[in-house]
């Protein structure tokens, strides 16, 4: 078993990538996106991406597209000069509940993240409902990276591998 | 950032290993003996320990606010006095004025000034109160899940080290690399290639 910062570090590309097949996916197939987890309702891009082109671990250039309705134009460009998403943030719902977050490439890292709107804690007695509540509103974050992940690293490691290359090469050239 | 707040962060770890039973003894025993010391009168510039979620200032820990649902529940603290260098400049001159008028001397050596330096730090220290951080824990002890509430390297550390101490359980970080090869039900085979990966040209 490597050791978790060597293992970190050699292999913080997987994070990257998984990021720019979600950012493909979620444009091009969500119908894929949905089938992976039967209990959500959409999972949109937010008002966030970090795109990053690399070279060993330097960073060549960073690009970070934020705002409500910015254009993603310059985010295909960046791809199209061989760069990996690196930081994207998520939208996702369940029937009528919103989660908002931004996850990290290569540490998996979630950040600003906010479920749907809880009860108040007026009381003591009200916290153990409020976290249980908010465990359960984490998790549904959680296990939705998760599922996503497992799908995309079961075919990072097949043989198929190179076709969806092929399809995210042809998406970012159109 | 709190894990009843509006927007907060999330770090994953994976536990492994088991405490000796019984577990809800084992955690407090292990939070008790860790718990976070009060440091306003002391001259200690930094400190760390386990507290209560809900009470975060008046640390002490029963189960019954430990253990909420499935879920064992409690915060790291992280107590920090910052002495202002403007202020510690100026009492560092007072002192040093102070004992060359004292003595007659006109110059003092390297070594006085950094002991001048030390006490006027130490002082000062006893002085000012610590500024507390506070960062939740929510542990999923059965499921091996736990989530700790910020993503700031400083206090993930800080995490880590404390936690082990405490339990004598290894923590793991979740990540893309470890999940791949603990949450994802890849087969040997799988995992074989996994190691032998190498980055994808999207482009070029």
């Amino acid at each position: 078993m490597l050791d978790i910062s060597v293992s970190y570090n050699r292999y913080k590309f997987i994070g990257h990538e998984f990021l720019t097949w979600l950012w493909f996916t979620i444009e091009n197939q969500p119908e894929r996106v949905k089938a992976i987890d039967k209990n959500l309702g959409s999972l949109t891009l937010g008002n966030r991406i970090v795109i990053e082109n690399r070279r060993n671990d330097e960073v060549l250039e960073a690009i970070t597209i934020k705002g409500d309705d910015a254009g993603l134009e310059e985010g295909i460009l960046s791809l199209k000069k061989g760069a990996v998403v690196t930081e994207i943030n998520l939208i996702q719902t369940i029937g009528d509940k919103i989660w908002s977050y931004t996850l990290k490439g290569e540490s998996f890292n979630i950040s600003s993240l906010k479920t749907p709107v809880v009860g108040q804690v007026e009381t003591g007695d009200d916290i153990e409902g409020a976290v249980i509540e908010k465990v359960y509103l984490y998790d549904q974050v959680i296990e939705l990276v998760q599922k996503l992940f497992k799908t995309f690293i079961k075919k990072r490691v097949s043989d198929s591998w190179p076709q969806t290359v092929h399809h995210i090469k042809k998406w970012i050239s159109s | 950032m709190g894990l009843l707040s509006s927007s907060v962060s999330i770090t994953q770890y994976q536990v492994e290993g088991k405490l000796p039973t019984p577990v809800n003894n084992s955690v407090l025993e292990g939070l008790k003996k860790n718990i976070i010391l009060d440091i306003d009168n002391e001259s200690e510039e930094l400190v760390s320990g386990w507290t209560s979620f809900e009470n975060p200032y008046k640390p002490g820990f029963e189960l019954s606010e430990v253990s909420i649902g499935t879920h064992l529940v409690f915060s790291l603290r992280i107590d920090k006095k910052s002495i202002p260098s403007k202020i510690l400049k100026k009492h560092y001159f007072m002192e040093i004025t102070r004992r060359l008028s004292e003595t007659g001397r006109e110059f003092l050596s390297k070594n006085e000034k950094s002991e001048i330096r030390e006490h006027v730090k130490t002082v000062l220290s006893l002085r000012i109160p610590a500024t507390p951080n506070i960062y939740d824990i929510i542990w999923n002890y059965e499921g091996g899940q736990l989530w700790f509430f910020s993503n700031l390297k400083s206090a993930n550390e800080e995490f880590e080290t404390l936690f082990s101490k405490s339990f004598k359980l290894t923590l793991i970080r979740v990540f893309p690399f470890t999940m791949a090869g603990m949450l994802a039900d890849l087969s040997e085979p799988e995992k074989e290639r996994l190691a032998k990966l190498s980055p994808t040209a999207f482009m070029g």
